[in-house]
């Protein structure tokens, strides 16, 4: 069974009180999610990533369009008990402490009372958060207010778990910690979507990704086979050279000169001229390797005004 | 009372307790030790009469004051603050989150109201040296004034649901002027015709009728209450409440979360 299917969700805000206009920020978006996968959802900022995200939570309603999760209807109060959610910039009552927090939403969440307190504890040291239990909120740095928002998300144990931006706003470790988090999340079998606009992010996480633009979907695509694709037949020659040798840029290589080195990147087709180039002016050559097309090179072609997208996976 | 419901109420109440708003008691503590004192100096006959007169309106002006901010921010602070994003996307239903919220602020405003009852009697006894049979009306109207903040606390609620905090509250407390006045309000509506009467009618019977709720005057000279007036007092103030609430529920339903 899928685990979210997005049926042609629409959302379309006023903006604006007295001279009310249409701010188009979803357009129609079909989209299904399996079950068991970690789905990233990427695309620039005003996207519409939060949107659609909040258009699922149900905290705004849509213009047209429905969808799904599990099956159910998503304004059926049965899907709220299996989802996890992490609001793009994480607030929570700042009077209480983390484990009020928790034990508060597990209640809300209907975590049978016996349990509730050793789910409890149990989260907050998965999350680092056993020393900073009893602290009240207010007095919580970002990265623990992101993780603590992690543990409300997973708390009750849901089957699919939506999380707005979780790297965004934290240092180097705090984003190392959060991909740890997900890809336990990913071996506990828990369906994972969660928005970024940190590819690389993406790209080490995700089993599919949906790119969106402008309110619109570009592209839905698995990784592994966007980036094991070879782009069209090209090479990158990295070589030792003071510059760009003239013959070089005559066979129109593109070419950037970094120390003392060069980077070189060439047609396949005219790979074997460059290197005779390069033999002829007696150059070191020190690598030459097939030029993968990233999860980058996906994203930016997907960006472009629509018309000069190759269309590749959409 | 479904559990949601119940663990909404308690930690509104846990908010209002740690935003220190029953530090308003000292204020009043304060307020009710001098008022006895003074009385006490001056006059013999008519301490009860001032204690029970100011002692109550103050707890009303109190309760009404902490009611009326208080209740403007219930959910539209929520919603500013976006602390509602994590809740709503549990198994919690809106107009459960609403509810609750209402019986967070109006549980607040009992205990407040139980402490402040407290001091009442505390100066009477400073007062009159001993309890008498009619004190029992002084406790009667306690109980009115709760259900008087039951209708505030819901209309601050109500405005709030769709308008900006100050707005609501130039609002609630404006019906709650025009609502102490309802009495003068229908009397004003008898003696006019046409268009203005019909006017002043409509107006007189939809604002709420705290005068009918404000049996302080009666209390402090001791005189009785009839039962059917707290029977009619007590199904008016639940249902205009659960009409407001109500109202805001179906207003919050339909909101799109910023
Ligand atoms: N409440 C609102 N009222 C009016 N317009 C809105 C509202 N919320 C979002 N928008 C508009 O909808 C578009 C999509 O916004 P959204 O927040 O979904 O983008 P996003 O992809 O999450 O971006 P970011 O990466 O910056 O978080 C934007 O153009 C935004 O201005
Ligand atoms: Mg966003």
């Amino acid at each position: 069974m899928a685990a979210i299917e997005i049926l042609d969700l629409e959302k379309t805000y006023q903006v604006g009180f007295w001279h009310a206009r249409p701010k188009l920020a979803l357009r129609p978006l079909r989209l299904t999610i399996e079950e068991g996968e970690v789905f990233g959802f990427l695309g620039p900022n005003g996207a519409g990533k939060t949107t659609t995200l909040k258009l699922l939570m149900g905290l705004v309603y849509p213009t047209a369009g429905t969808a799904r999760i599990l099956g159910m209807a998503i304004d059926d109060p049965r899907v709220k008990a299996q989802i996890g959610f992490l609001p793009e910039q994480p607030y929570f009552y700042d009077y209480l402490t983390a484990q009020e927090l928790l034990t508060y939403y597990a209640q809300l969440s209907g975590v049978p009372a016996k349990e509730r307190s050793q789910r409890v504890t149990g989260i907050l040291a998965r999350f680092g958060l056993t020393d900073s239990a009893r602290l009240q909120l207010r007095k919580f740095s970002k990265g623990m207010l992101q993780r603590l928002g992690l543990a409300q998300a997973i708390l009750h144990d849901p089957k699919i778990v939506f999380l707005d931006e979780p790297m965004s706003g934290l240092d180097p470790m705090g984003r190392r910690e959060v991909r740890e988090m997900i890809q336990q999340m990913r071996n506990e079998g828990k369906t994972v979507f969660f928005s970024t606009h940190i590819l690389s992010d993406a790209e080490a996480l995700c089993d599919r990704v949906a790119i969106i633009h402008q309110g619109e979907l570009r592209g839905v695509g698995a990784v592994a086979h966007l980036t094991s694709q070879a782009q069209q037949g090209r090479v990158e020659i990295i070589f030792c050279a003071p510059s760009v040798p003239q013959a070089l840029a005559s066979l129109g290589v593109e070419a950037r000169l970094s120390g003392d080195m060069v980077n070189a990147v060439v047609e396949e087709d005219k790979q074997e001229a460059a290197l005779e180039i390069l033999r002829r002016e007696r150059i070191r050559l020190i690598s030459l390797t097939p030029v993968r097309s990233s999860l980058e090179e996906y994203y930016v072609q997907k960006l472009q005004p629509r018309g000069n997208g190759k269309g590749a996976g959409a | 009372m479904n559990s949601r419901i119940g663990y909404v109420a308690f930690n509104t109440f846990r908010e209002a307790v740690r935003d220190r708003v029953l530090y308003n008691l000292i204020a009043f503590a304060l307020l009710l030790s001098a008022a006895a004192v003074l009385v006490g100096e001056i006059s013999i006959d008519i301490e009860r009469l001032v204690v029970v007169n100011l002692g109550l309106t103050a707890v009303s002006l109190f309760g009404v004051v902490i009611a009326i901010f208080m209740g403007i921010g219930l959910v539209s602070k929520e919603i500013e603050k976006r602390t509602l994003y994590t809740v709503l996307a549990r198994p919690v239903r809106r107009w459960e989150f609403v509810v609750g919220k209402f019986f967070g602020l109006t549980g607040t405003l009992v205990v407040n109201t139980f402490f402040m009852a407290i001091g009442v009697f505390l100066a009477l006894l400073y007062v009159a040296h001993t309890f008498q049979k009619a004190d029992l009306w002084v406790l009667l109207a306690l109980y009115f004034i709760v259900l008087e903040f039951l209708i505030v606390c819901a209309l601050a609620l109500l405005f709030s649901s769709f308008s900006t905090p100050l707005m609501s509250a130039v609002f609630t407390f404006a019906l709650f002027i025009i609502g102490s006045l309802a009495d003068d309000l229908r009397g004003f509506a008898r003696i006019t015709h046409g268009t203005v009467g019909a006017f002043a009618t409509a107006i007189a019977y939809l604002v709420p009728n705290f005068s009918a709720l404000n049996i302080i005057n009666q209390a402090a000279h001791g005189f009785a209450v009839p039962g059917r007036l707290i029977l009619y007092d007590t199904l008016y103030a639940l249902l205009y409440s659960a009409m407001a609430i109500s109202g805001a529920v179906l207003i919050f339903q339909r909101r799109n979360l910023k």
